[in-house]
């Protein structure tokens, strides 16, 4: 059975069995290289369920909208850890959830793809095997999928939930984590560095998607929606943008699981993971903490420990 | 007229002595319509840019006025943008938007001046589409890929050159800027541009009949459709910042740090998806959640808009189809009040 067999058919019985209001999964989207989200609420409708490489959503996303109801949720290597960040600031109710965990190979980055195929639209896309078959008008390309996955996911190590009251299929192999992908960035000088983030932000709309996408942004009001007084101008501009930014991703340590929600979801292609990514690195380097492993851990920002490093105090 | 398509560089560089010259660029993740540089040249291969021309005429956030207080009185100065410009490479269905933007800012009571001077400073010149996407669907809301609504020239590609359709006055006058750059259309050239809209129009996607939204959306506001099919919208502005006929904004005051003696007063796009949009003083919000936010993009661009204006604030560009985040489809909305449109008996 496949996996997405094996996941109708456990959508169906905890509907039917009546152990649950709805199933939050994933279901066929209205383009190719994209699935939607996808609220199952009969046995019927878990038929619909889908489950494949376009499932690039973190659905835990919306639990925080289902605090009164009993939810089955989808979820993957990373949304699990997205799932113990929830639980861990008291964001849902383990005992109201049903979690069906899916060993996850990794997302395709469909930007990725587009710019692949050379930029003409695409109108159909097939995975076969460990390859990408996409096709448009008078065009067809073959790609491995190892080179369209989202970046995060091609260093993945947590592939397998972490957190899951059923595990569907087998399980993927645990991929190395490494954060080469940083070191261009922070060996460039200063200068530069700046300029490119102000390339970066300049590009950003301030449309909020990277936040309105985010599990871990669950305010019920951002600091840059306040009003009185208004912490950040309505002006979209290179400053007021990475204002918002840093402030994001500051408010990201040590909660972020690097599950590109955020980069995917951004119209313009901010490079959003270089911040998060930073950050995950330095939460790990200094301080030992990963994010979204163990329920029952304190939060980093919410810990204090006198062996904590303080690099930057003086003989710190 | 025909120009070679070799000459079209030497026509917009001439232009820059007069006029700022906007053509599309594709640059990484971002799409937009940018200044020519001089000497610079640009392709385009896509249907539509990412963020629409709109923003040329409508920028996401702009100065309107500054202020000083001073003595005994304040001192207000309007920064008007008279900059005088060619925006090249429009497609047909954002030109159509253009339509509905002046419609708001310059056909009722009170002018925009902000926009009038930008629009009236601005010559309009379109390119046919060819191939348009399978998410196009301007065909629905009264467009087409040839059409010419909303702009002063529209260019169809004919391989070697372009046939340029003079739209306006205006359009013809820049034409007459560079006369030894054009000559006349023949017999064969006509008939190429004919073929190649037909080509066009065969290779949209089926139709779908919007007749019944507007008339199911009158008598639509309490329906259990809006509990159900906002569901998966996270609340972003992507449909809405990056749509060209979307125009809600925001004014702001800007205080600068002397003690507010002095600052300018802004304006920055605003959505309906976001929870201050309505958001009252009082700390009251009538559109709560995102069923109502989501009830009032659909409710605005269907049913107000067609009440006031006669048409639907959409022109089938297909940009919030592309780009939105979880793939909530325009389309399938409409086709789902469709369905109860027929299920009800409404009709036209």
């Amino acid at each position: 059975m496949s996996k997405q067999e094996e996941l109708r058919a456990t959508a169906r019985r905890l509907l039917a069995e009546n152990r649950v209001d709805l199933i939050l999964g994933y279901t066929a989207g209205t383009l190719p290289l994209r699935t939607t989200p996808f609220f199952a609420r009969t046995p019927a409708e878990a038929d619909l369920l889908v489950w494949n490489a376009f499932c690039e959503y973190n659905l835990t996303n919306y639990l925080p909208r289902y605090t009164g109801n009993r939810v089955g949720i989808v979820v993957k290597g990373c949304d699990a850890r997205s799932l113990v960040g929830l639980l861990q600031q008291n964001q849902v109710q383990r005992e109201r959830l049903y979690v069906i965990g899916i060993p996850c190979a990794g997302v395709v980055d469909r930007r990725r793809v587009a710019l692949l195929a050379g930029g003409a639209e695409i109108t159909a896309a097939d995975i076969t095997g460990g390859e990408i078959v996409v096709r448009g008008r008078g065009f067809e390309k073959v790609l491995p999928m190892e080179e369209v996955l989202f970046p995060s996911c091609r260093r993945c190590r947590y592939g397998n939930p972490v957190l899951a009251d059923v595990v569907l299929g087998e399980k993927v192999p645990e991929r190395k984590e490494t954060y080469e992908d940083l070191a261009a960035l922070e060996n460039m000088p200063a200068v530069e560095r700046e300029a490119y983030f102000a390339r970066e932000m300049a590009k950003c709309i301030r449309c909020y998607a990277c936040r309105e996408v985010c599990p871990m942004c669950f305010c019920k009001q951002c600091f840059v929606d306040g009003t009185a007084p208004q912490w950040l101008s309505r002006w979209v501009g290179t400053a007021d943008n990475l204002f918002f930014h840093l402030g994001r991703t500051m408010h990201l340590v040590g909660r972020c699981v690097d599950c590109g929600a955020c980069a995917r979801a951004c119209p313009v292609g901010v490079d959003l993971m270089a911040f998060n990514r930073k950050m995950i690195k330095d939460a790990e380097a200094l301080f030992g903490y990963r994010a979204g492993l163990d329920p029952e851990a304190h939060l980093l920002l919410g810990t204090f420990d006198p062996n904590d490093p303080e690099p930057f105090l003086f003989r710190g | 007229m025909i120009i070679a398509k070799d000459d079209l560089p030497t026509f917009l560089d001439g232009l820059l002595g007069t006029y700022q010259v906007f053509v599309p660029l594709a640059d990484g993740g971002e799409s937009r319509y940018v200044p020519l540089a001089p000497g610079g040249t640009f392709t385009w291969q896509g249907v539509n840019t990412r963020k629409p021309p709109k923003e040329i005429l409508f920028p996401q956030s702009e100065v309107l006025y500054s202020y000083e207080v001073g003595g005994d009185r304040v001192e207000l100065r309007e920064h008007f943008d008279k900059t005088k410009r060619v925006v090249f490479g429009i497609r047909p269905c954002d030109a159509r938007s253009f339509l509905h933007l002046d419609r708001v800012f310059l056909e009722q009571e009170h002018q925009d001046p902000y926009y009038r001077e930008r629009r009236e400073n601005a010559v309009m010149v379109g390119m046919a589409c060819l191939e348009p996407a399978s998410t196009c669907f301007c065909t629905s809301l009264g467009g087409g890929p040839f059409a010419a609504d909303g702009l002063d020239l529209l260019f169809i590609d004919l391989g070697d050159r372009y046939l340029v359709r003079r739209v306006t006055p205006r359009g013809e006058a820049l034409l007459r800027e560079q006369p030894a750059l054009f000559r006349p259309a023949g017999e064969a050239d006509r008939l190429a541009a004919r073929e190649a809209e037909e080509k066009a129009k065969s290779l949209m996607s089926p139709i779908p009949d919007l007749s019944g939204v507007k008339p199911w959306l009158d008598a639509g506001f309490g329906d259990p459709l809006w509990d159900r099919v906002y569901e998966k919208c996270i609340g972003c502005a992507v449909c809405t910042y990056l749509c060209p006929t979307c125009h809600c904004f925001d004014l702001t005051d800007e205080a600068e740090e002397n003690q507010c003696v002095s600052g300018v007063r802004i304006r920055t796009w605003d959505t309906c998806a976001f929870p201050l949009f309505t958001l009252h003083a009082s700390g009251h919000n009538p559109r709560p959640t995102g069923k109502e936010r989501f009830r009032q993009r659909v409710m605005h661009k269907f049913r107000y808009f067609v009440e006031n204006w006669g048409e639907a604030a959409c022109v089938g560009c297909g940009r919030c189809i592309i780009n939105c985040p979880v793939n909530l489809d325009i389309r399938e909305v409409l086709r789902e009040i469709m369905a109860r449109a027929a299920g009800a008996g409404v009709s036209a």
